[in-house]
């Protein structure tokens, strides 16, 4: 695998761990393994409200260091886990991303 | 919800929400007068008066049902209130001849730290901020479930004007402050009951009620609440019906708590009243969406949008309604009175 590859992986897998961890704690306060698929809409589970979705979106603003714009307050980008990892891989950019960790 | 019969044609437009204004007085007025002395044991009522056509429709059914010389109105407004509003309260009050008391919470909600704090909170976002700005806090993306999110809209004396996305701290911080207002007003209606022995009326309509706008504690406390399984439209009825005078009446709902003119679609409901009474009857009646969106004159999408809007909201403020939780089941000694 190309290194470059792994460390994409790498580093969405850290992203995705990261928000997971945060949904987790404060919204099913649950333990670390809690079920919680990548792909389950939030809003099916009732997992998250409007006030949820803003503080979501704080989250990633504080916790990744990107700025969402308000178009960018979407179903598409903010209903799971894996959509959310990719919008926030989208606005980070290559060069000032975290160096990958393996 | 009520399930309809299969194959049954649905009505769905305004005349459903249509009422026999004096068969619901005088309904709510016996339903009242039991609540009160024989339920409640208290000799009258007291309700904040706010102006709005909620509170002056239950200021008007609490006198008729109990009589105009046990029910006292208080009049609670704070520095950032609309003059506009204790002046239509007081015409309620003189056509009703009820009892009244007016109290400026100003001085209280200072003391709690209410402006400072919440002036605070602002002046992370807009630093220019003073507190001789208007303000106010909007909702923002419609009706695209789950994705709205908090506008913070403020404008100095001069005209300088800013609108901006309120981070989730900030909102909470600012909604925690400001919600003191309903919170200390509760605590003044509850003195003005316990010393005369009165119970407190809740003045939310079904709209209110249904979709959680309401302060856990604060507008939402109460002991009786007479106009809750009314929509919003039939409260107008029955404001009409009851003389509740015009200049009242002809008022859009507002929520009175910012500083800047609001309207109560811009916090909570994103429709005119009339819309949501609909939406809502509809929701409940197993009205489907492409029958609605007719009614509203709006596409099956949106109209699919209002019905999860509805639903969404209904679970957003599930703790609001939610009383006190016990570890295991505990009776409540009335029950077991001889």
């Amino acid at each position: 695998m190309p290194a470059d590859r792994h460390r994409s992986r790498t580093k969405m897998t850290d992203t995705r761990a990261k928000i997971r961890t945060f949904l987790v704690d404060n919204f099913l306060f649950g333990p670390a393994d809690a079920s919680l698929d990548d792909d389950a809409s939030f809003l099916e589970l009732e997992l998250v409200d409007s006030t949820g979705v803003i503080e979501l979106v704080s989250f990633v603003e504080e916790s990744f260091g990107i700025k969402v714009q308000d178009n960018e307050i979407t179903r598409e980008n903010f209903d799971s886990v894996a959509r959310l990892a990719h919008f926030v891989e989208s606005k980070l950019p290559a060069a000032v991303s975290q160096p990958a960790q393996s | 919800m009520i399930s309809l019969p299969t194959g049954a044609a649905v009505r769905c437009d305004y005349s459903v929400l249509a009422i026999d204004a004096e068969r619901e007085v005088a309904r709510i007025c016996a339903a009242l007068r039991d609540a009160v002395h024989r339920d409640l044991q208290r000799r009258g009522v007291v309700l904040g008066l706010s102006g709005g056509v909620d509170s002056s429709v239950c200021a008007g059914l609490a006198a008729r049902a109990l009589g105009p010389d046990k029910v006292l109105a208080v009049l609670l407004p704070e520095r950032e209130s609309s003059p506009r509003s204790a002046k239509l309260a007081m015409l309620v009050v003189e056509a009703l001849g009820i009892a009244w008391e007016r109290f400026d919470i100003s001085a209280a909600l200072d003391a709690l730290g209410c402006y400072t704090r919440r002036d605070e909170a602002i002046r992370t976002l807009i630093p220019e901020y003073q507190p001789d700005w208007k303000w106010k806090v909007v909702i923002s993306g419609g009706h695209s479930i789950g994705v709205n999110h908090f506008r913070v809209v403020a404008e100095s004396p001069d005209g300088r004007r800013a609108d901006l996305r309120l981070p989730y701290r900030q909102y909470k911080d600012i909604m925690a402050a400001t919600n003191y207002k309903q919170r200390v007003r509760k605590n003044i209606e509850y003195f003005h009951a316990e010393r005369l022995q009165y119970a407190v009326l809740g003045t939310a309509n079904r709209l209110e009620h249904d979709q959680g706008f309401f302060v856990k504690n604060g507008d939402g406390a109460a002991d009786v609440k007479p106009i809750a399984h009314l929509y919003k439209s039939q409260v107008y009825a029955l404001a009409e019906y009851l003389g509740v005078p015009q200049a009242i009446r002809a008022l859009p709902p507002s929520t009175d708590t910012f500083s800047m003119a609001q309207d109560q679609r811009e916090l909570h409901f994103g429709l005119p009243y009339q819309e949501m009474d609909l939406a809502l009857w509809a929701h409940d009646h197993g009205v489907p969406a492409a029958t609605l969106a007719t009614a509203l004159a709006v596409t099956d999408e949106t109209a699919t949008l209002i019905y999860r809007d509805v639903e969404a909201k209904r679970r957003a403020t599930r703790y609001n309604h939610a009383a006190p939780l016990y570890i295991e089941d505990v009776p409540i000694p009335m029950e077991h009175s001889p």
